[in-house]
């Protein structure tokens, strides 16, 4: 995996790199280098099965990080291109062309998300949530709880117990505070 | 909306007559449901005892806890001695087990499933998130209480419960039977409306009749 990534140095700006395990790297990317970086790893070096295709929000930064984890059954290896994608316009190129299935996780992607992926197939139908309306639910800006009490009734005298309180007073309730 | 799903179309009969479908007419009756009242509580009485002992399941798993249905078919809780039984179809069925969450989009579909079963209906709610929502109680889509939506008249709490607990709500649902308050499909004929609004408050792509029969 080391002779791979200084390879892939000469050939791509690649600005942050964790080996991980011995057959598992990750590889950071600017956004428009990253589908010419899994095309390459595609066609050349022998990953040719897209694993997943996910996405992590990262708020704070106003970022979101898109994860490729293409794996080489050959060598039993696993490498995952990271690439950031602007929060506040998040448009990404299309993969679909190199593995129909990516189309899939891109629609997930944008449902969840928001991330677009124009040219995309079926990019705008609805997936997995039918008739949603709220902003996209896996963004870390979306109170989920806010929202579940304002639409699903919440039943009156619920109560939730801090769970480490809750057991030390059940198991040893002779205890008092130390 | 409906226009855009089910279209008008052109059928030809056996016989070469051609006619016009209107599926939301043709297909879906229009007719709100119906509170019905038997006039004769002796009779009454004896259709209920033997309801409670003819309780057939429509075999539909909405959540996690449907897993909890399997054992029951097996030679070790046998739940067939207790006249339970599971059908394939709403139409021969007069129970529906809501076994656990139920998101949104599911709900969808048991509404559907739940106005196609006949009356007498009954509801058993499975498991807690059938109650308050359950360990789902900040989840983006999935409800909390499940007697907005539908009529329910027993519920299992647990998470899950066991097979024995399922057993027992059977019970417990039989006396509520006999006793003649399971009225289910009344109460969902009466408060239609009620049922309807909170329905549609959450089903935001509502594209199918409003009374499925």
């Amino acid at each position: 995996m080391k002779t791979l990534l200084t390879n892939l140095k000469k050939r791509h700006d690649i600005t942050a790199s964790k080996l991980q395990r011995n057959n598992e790297l990750f590889v950071t990317v600017p956004n428009n280098q990253a589908v010419s970086l899994v095309t390459y790893l595609r066609d050349h070096e022998g990953f040719s099965h897209l694993v997943i295709l996910s996405a992590v929000d990262w708020l704070e930064e106003e970022v979101f990080q898109l994860t490729y984890l293409l794996n080489n059954p050959e060598l039993k290896q696993d490498i995952g291109v990271r690439t950031l994608v602007d929060r506040n316009e998040p448009v990404m190129e299309s993969i679909h062309h190199l593995w129909e299935h990516s189309a899939t996780y891109q629609r997930e992607l944008f449902e969840m998300f928001g991330i677009s992926f124009p040219t995309s197939p079926r990019m705008e139908e609805p997936f997995i949530l039918e008739g949603w309306d709220g902003p996209p639910p896996y963004r870390r800006d979306f109170d989920t709880l806010k929202y579940a009490e304002e639409t699903y009734f919440p039943r009156p005298g619920r109560t939730t117990n801090d769970v480490a309180a809750y057991m030390k007073e059940k198991l040893y309730p002779e205890d008092d505070n130390d | 909306m409906t226009e855009k799903k089910y279209p008008h179309h052109k059928v030809t009969g056996p016989d070469g007559a051609e006619f016009v479908v209107t599926p939301m007419e043709d297909y879906y009756c229009q007719e709100r449901p119906q509170v019905q009242k038997s006039s004769n509580a002796v009779i009454e009485k004896f259709y209920n005892w033997a309801r409670a002992n003819s309780l057939w399941i429509v075999g539909f798993g909405t959540g996690c806890g449907a897993i909890e249905m399997r054992p029951l078919r097996t030679p070790r809780f046998d739940a067939y001695r207790y006249g339970v039984n599971w059908r394939a179809t709403p139409r021969q069925s007069n129970l529906f087990i809501i076994s656990g969450y139920l998101s949104v989009k599911t709900l969808k579909r048991v509404i559907r499933v739940y106005e196609q079963m006949q009356s007498p209906k009954y509801v058993l709610g499975l498991g807690s998130c059938t109650i308050n929502g359950g360990m789902y109680w900040d989840s983006y889509n999935t409800i909390k209480r499940l007697d907005h939506y539908i009529p329910v008249d027993a519920y299992i709490p647990g998470c899950m419960p066991r097979p024995e607990a399922l057993l027992d709500g059977f019970e417990e649902l039989k006396k509520i039977i006999i006793a003649g308050e399971a009225n289910g499909a009344n109460l969902y004929a009466e408060n239609f409306d009620w049922y309807k609004a909170n329905q549609k408050k959450i089903i935001k792509n509502w594209d199918m009749p409003d009374y499925s029969w």
